[in-house]
């Protein structure tokens, strides 16, 4: 009986931490899908590159976890930003495949940048010293980077909530989902809130890479292998939504270490099934606009 | 003005009467197609593979250039078709052609059955839906690697002659002709299809749904009927790759299938029918001549053509084609 406890506990455990950044990355893709009607299939881009300057920030500059954490997500809102204003903005409101098309392009073109300057390998990844080992909570043991991206991802996710409830910041975006034209109508600058949602959304896509450098490997191949790990938490979310991307990451982070630990011969095949057919039940996602 | 009016009502049943006759260009294809095996008899494993992957796009361009389906999952039906066609020339049931229209079956059984869940669905769901069809399948192979030989590949393959009668040969003369005449006739099949109250129904459906609902087109029943035949002629086209190459490996059911084929096709033009035979060719030659001097940049280049087409270039090549026409028009 205690074994299968102990099992539940471990998988209850990794399985949050692994939602946690999935939710990290996610969310931004969620709001931006929402709010834009943009079909972003690059956003796992940002995340890679969040990722990747955050160990080249501690690998090769020596610089504390930290620091590189923060100067990852500037630099990846600033770029994102960039793209934004460059390349997306033409594509608002326009047809859905030119959307898909020139996403998939740039995760072509993310694909060879990351190999030409990073190598082929997948990034070497040490948590800062204080968070490595295990922490002792009385009746277990959990390591201890693990037990930090939870509380991380919890604080974040709270603090990201409160914004979009309790700020007139928010209250903009959710008039926006809700309904773009009458917002635009009310004197709302659409266009300048989705740069800002756009750079906001990365930079967390980057921060989600960044500290889940350990569970989601960064290697070249990473805004195409994980795409369909973010795209089914959007899905299965609902779009627009910043809850429902929460319970779909949970679902997802929970069941994907469950499968990989308990039946690790068809582990990812249940994943995929499990999302047709909640999609089937609900198409527009557990939480979203009826 | 009756007599203004009769003339538009007439010039407008000549355009429908005569849509659908064969031009001139449309033989151009199969001439090039011929002219190349003899002028570049050492590139005819090329050139096969060229012409099944034509059939690939074709299979694409029916649910996405006149279906209005947004497609990442094609590779689902491809690889359908070429693990039917490769394991059952590794079964001992090697006869070519059976196994071609066994793929076809197979596949358009799973385009068929996905279709049900996958068409029921809009958007960005839709999308999910197709791709996730495809990595299930991908999936599957992987963990199956004692059928499927996973990533490494399905061994032992020994495909029979054509017919029982022509081998394929090391110069790869017959998997040319023989994917050939696998593509003139799902070309010829396909173009019927476009042109007949069927395809004209499914542009419809793609330009306005509401509409064709309203005025009692069975929309469902329409895009799955698409969607099956589409994915019967991607496992053709699977097949043919498996049987001419001798080999599957669990990349016939990836992702980069599907987006490459998406590229290919939107190179040429999509929703035009002859898209493919040109975008499909272009992309494949450029491969060959680049991806070996170094298949990094390779990605990087077709990222940048992709980004660099959809924000300037919609139309891919006869897009182009069209606009320069419409120009010398307005000259003349």
């Amino acid at each position: 009986m205690s074994e299968i406890l102990s099992a539940a506990v471990s998988i209850g455990f990794f399985g949050l931490a692994f939602a946690m950044v999935l939710y990290l990355i996610s969310v931004g893709l969620s709001v931006t899908m929402g709010l834009m009607g943009f079909v972003n299939l690059a956003h796992g881009v940002f995340a890679m590159f969040g990722g990747y300057a955050v160990t080249t920030l501690m690998n090769s500059y020596g610089m504390p976890f930290w620091a590189s954490l923060i100067c990852a997500v500037v630099i990846v809102a600033m770029l994102s930003v960039a793209f934004e204003r460059v390349l997306y903005r033409r594509l608002y409101g326009g047809d859905e495949l030119d959307q898909v098309l020139l996403t998939i392009g740039l995760v072509f073109m993310s694909v060879a940048v990351a190999k030409y300057f990073w190598g082929p390998l997948a990034q070497l990844f040490q948590p800062p010293s204080e968070l490595r080992g295990q922490v002792d909570l009385g009746f277990r043991e959990f390591p201890a980077y693990r037990s930090f991206l939870i509380i991380c991802g919890a604080v974040l996710v709270t603090g990201l909530w409160l914004a979009l409830d309790r700020t007139r910041f928010g209250a903009k975006i959710r008039a926006a989902v809700d309904n773009l034209r009458m917002a635009q109508a009310v004197g709302i600058n659409t266009s300048g809130l989705f740069t800002v949602t756009f750079a906001l959304g990365s930079g967390l896509a980057a921060l989600g890479g960044g500290l889940g450098a350990e569970l989601l490997p960064i290697y070249p191949g990473y805004a195409t292998d994980y795409l369909v790990y973010f795209l089914i938490v959007v899905s299965v979310g609902g779009l627009g939504s910043i809850r429902g991307p929460f319970l779909a990451a949970l679902l997802l982070g929970i069941a994907d270490t469950a499968f990989k630990y308990l039946l690790p011969e068809i582990g990812s095949f249940f994943i995929y099934a499990l999302t047709l057919v909640l999609l089937m039940w609900r198409p527009r996602g557990l939480i979203g606009p009826s | 003005m009756t007599a203004v009016a009769e003339r538009v009502v007439a010039s407008a049943a000549e355009t429908f009467a005569r849509r659908h006759r064969f031009r001139w260009y449309e033989a151009l294809p199969w001439l090039v197609a011929v002219a190349g095996y003899f002028a570049f008899p050492d590139y005819l494993a090329l050139g096969s593979q060229i012409l099944a992957t034509i059939l690939f796009a074709l299979s694409v361009d029916l649910v996405l250039g006149y279906g209005g389906i947004i497609t990442l999952g094609q590779a689902a039906f491809f690889g359908a078709g070429a693990y039917t066609a490769g394991l059952l020339a590794a079964h001992g049931m090697g006869a070519p052609v059976i196994g071609l229209l066994i793929a076809a079956v197979a596949a358009a059984l799973v385009g068929l059955i996905s279709g049900v869940v996958v068409l029921r669905t809009h958007g960005l769901t839709q999308l999910m839906m197709t791709l996730m069809v495809a990595v299930m399948l991908h999936e599957a192979a992987n963990k199956a690697n004692t059928v499927t030989g996973g990533a490494d590949g399905l061994q032992g393959m020994e495909v029979g002659p054509v017919f029982g009668l022509f081998h394929f040969d090391l110069y790869g003369n017959t998997a040319y002709f023989y994917c050939l005449a696998a593509l003139f006739i799902c070309w010829f099949v396909m173009r019927r299809i476009v042109h007949s109250p069927f395809g004209r129904s499914l542009t419809g459906i793609r330009e306005n749904e509401a509409r064709m609902h309203a005025i009692g087109s069975p929309v469902f029943r329409r895009r799955l009927v698409a969607y099956t035949i589409s994915a019967a002629m991607a496992g053709v086209s699977g097949a043919l790759v498996a049987q001419t190459t001798q080999f599957v490996a669990t990349d016939a059911l990836g992702f980069e299938r599907s987006g490459n084929v998406l590229i290919m096709l939107l190179l040429g033009g999509i929703g035009r029918l002859y898209g493919a035979f040109i975008g499909v060719p272009l992309y494949m030659i450029a491969q060959d001549r680049f991806a070996a001097i170094d298949p990094v940049y390779w990605y990087f280049w077709i990222g940048l053509l992709l980004v660099l087409m959809v924000t300037f270039a919609r139309g891919g090549v006869l897009g182009i084609v069209d606009r320069v026409g419409a120009v010398l028009r307005r000259r003349r």
